[in-house]
């Protein structure tokens, strides 16, 4: 979110106490209260610095192009999954069963196009329409039985993990039989080079759904009416609100992005196993908190995502580069999580 | 004698054995502040419930405009133009300002940005709702798209006030509008619903504060055993008439 215009308005000449307005200018504004306005400030620092920490340590291999590149190319699951991931919790939801729906699709995909021999694109329809139906289902429990979101998505990651591996027979699809009989699945592994870098599609895929769905969420009716459904339900549903409809329609969404994010996965490993991705679901999550998104629902955005996201990559890279055993990875990235949602509290108790 | 705006004749609604309800009348004049009265347990949310669509009534019939309605859900009675102002507020507090105000109705772009892209009109809706605030003498609010939380107890009973009289209704309902503020800000929103009367909108004011209904109403329904024992004036009744009727200590005026 931009910096909000501040447009002062004439005062009434009668009634009004001094005290009230100088509680919500501007110029008394304090830093929480600052925060609470522009809730992705606070990822956005902890990521420069986080890049000022590594470059110091690392040096200029940190700064290579490629290996800028490469943290790209290891956050566009996660970006794409925590897109998915944002759009839930935006609406005080969770979901647990992200991963499983992403390899779910991503194998069906593989196993029509490569195995079955069906024509690519219809494997590939196929393959969202996995993705949509898993999230449809999620939608309907959430929103119709009115069942916990937690307990739903736990139940279902296990059941779409299961009828993973049935349909998947536990085989892994090689990366060459992929090559030879559905190229086009392995698309979003290609990679534009210059400088050293490899930009690959499936990056520039993941920035340009998480700008359509930023704009979703900030300049369409539906995506207001996602921010009131988490914010307050009751009042959303009494502002003429179908948040049931708001509700199914956001977990359906969030099961196509997570074809999407099926597909990406293809490209970026190049064969299909119904075991890869497994970490998906708690990364997502992980992404989404850091980049400042509220758990409580209605607050957060999209690019905290990609910036959360981001923060993870560089701290993973990071430390990789600079020898760290891969432990302190885990370490670090709980301690970040553990930070993000205790400066979320207090933002949010201080500002109100 | 004009035809009332809003009326209702021989409303009934009985939850298992116990009557909420029997034989209730009701009577809302244009123009007019009708302040409704009555003990806890009276009925007199339940009537309220039943004007705004929240509940269905067991028996009875409500007429808006001279004209028999059957709401069937609060959204019947919004779109028949029966805004109500709930007690707790009905906003998304994290919401800004303009984006609470047309919750639920936003713009659209016009052309193929709003039809196909089905963009938002922020600079219209920022326009309007900026209106809407001066033409109610809330011009103290700094910045429309500053989040709901940030604002005062009274300014946020302002902006829930602002959204229900904006949308071309024809019957505001407000329930306890000043049970949760401090003394300054009830005096503010008691000053927003006189302007809000002077514009020319009927209002049903729900309140158990006797001295602003006295302030504000020109007529007193009094509900008692779950219907309407009188309507008094308040420039010929004291409070104490007025609590003593309500309390049944008192034979209602004839």
């Amino acid at each position: 979110m931009s910096l909000p215009a501040e447009v002062p308005l004439p005062r009434a000449g009668e009634g009004t106490e001094p005290g009230e307005t100088a509680e919500s200018a501007s110029t008394a504004r304090s830093l929480p209260q600052l925060l609470h306005d522009n809730p992705t400030v606070v990822p956005f620092i902890v990521l420069l610095l986080a890049v000022g920490l590594f470059s110091a340590i690392v040096g200029a291999r940190f700064f290579h192009p490629f290996n800028l590149s490469l943290v790209l190319q290891q956050v566009t699951i996660i970006a794409v999954v925590g897109t998915a991931q944002t759009l839930i919790i935006l609406t005080a939801g969770i979901d647990l069963s992200v991963g499983a729906i992403m390899v779910l699709s991503s194998v069906v995909m593989g196993r029509l196009a490569v195995l079955d021999g069906v024509p690519v694109e219809f494997a590939f329809l196929a393959g969202m329409l996995v993705g949509g139906a898993c999230g449809l289902l999620n939608g309907v429990l959430v929103a119709l039985l009115r069942l916990p979101p937690f307990i739903v998505t736990l139940g279902t990651w296990s059941i779409f993990g299961a009828l993973n591996l049935w349909y998947s027979r536990s085989e892994t699809i090689r990366q060459q039989e992929v090559e030879a009989a559905a190229p086009f699945l392995q698309w979003l592994g290609t990679a534009l080079r210059f400088w050293g870098a490899r930009l690959t599609y499936g990056s520039l895929l993941m920035l340009a759904l998480a700008a359509l769905v930023w704009y979703v969420l900030q300049r369409t009716a539906f995506g207001r009416h996602v921010h009131a459904t988490g914010n307050d339900p009751d009042a959303a549903r009494l502002a003429g609100i179908s948040v049931a409809r708001v509700l199914i329609a956001v977990y359906a969404i969030a099961g196509v992005i997570c074809s999407v994010a099926g597909w990406t996965l293809i490209g970026r490993i190049g064969a299909i196993s119904a075991i890869s991705g497994g970490t998906a679901n708690l990364d997502s999550i992980t992404a989404v908190v850091i980049g400042g998104t509220s758990l409580f629902g209605g607050r957060g955005s999209i690019v905290g995502t990609l910036i959360g996201a981001l923060i993870v990559g560089v701290f993973r890279n990071g430390l990789a580069l600079a020898g760290a055993n891969a432990l302190w990875q885990e370490f670090a990235i709980g301690v970040l999580i553990i930070l993000a949602v205790a400066i979320d509290q207090w933002i949010r108790k201080v500002a109100a | 004698m004009t035809a009332p705006i809003l009326a209702a004749r021989g409303l009934g609604k009985r939850y298992g054995r116990v009557v909420a309800l029997h034989d209730a009348d009701f009577e809302l004049m244009p123009g007019e502040i009708l302040a409704v009265i009555g003990d806890n347990g009276a009925g007199k949310s339940t009537l309220i419930k039943c004007l705004t669509g929240a509940v269905i009534p067991d028996e009875g019939a409500i007429i808006l405009d001279g004209a028999r309605v059957h709401f069937r859900s609060p959204l019947d009675a919004r779109a028949a133009g029966i805004e109500t102002v709930y007690q707790h507020l009905a906003l998304c507090p994290a919401l800004p300002i303009v984006d609470n105000l047309f919750l639920g109705r936003e713009r659209r772009r016009p052309g193929v940005l709003g039809r196909v892209f089905r963009a938002l009109d922020r600079g219209a809706m920022e326009r309007e709702a900026r209106a809407h605030l001066n033409a109610l003498g809330l011009l103290t609010i700094q910045n429309i798209r500053q989040s709901v939380e940030t604002l005062s107890g009274g300014q946020r009973q302002g902006i829930a006030v602002v959204r229900a009289t904006a949308f071309g209704s024809r019957v505001v309902i407000m329930d306890e509008p000043t049970a949760a503020l401090g003394v300054k800000e009830s005096r503010r929103v008691l000053e927003l619903l006189l302007d809000v009367k002077r514009r020319g909108l009927p209002i049903v004011l729900i309140s158990h504060n006797m001295p602003h209904v006295f302030e504000v109403a020109d007529r007193i329904h009094i509900h008692r055993l779950g219907r309407r024992i009188a309507v008094i004036d308040p420039k010929r009744h004291t409070m104490s008439d007025a609590v003593a009727i309500m309390t049944g200590a008192m034979p209602p005026p004839a």
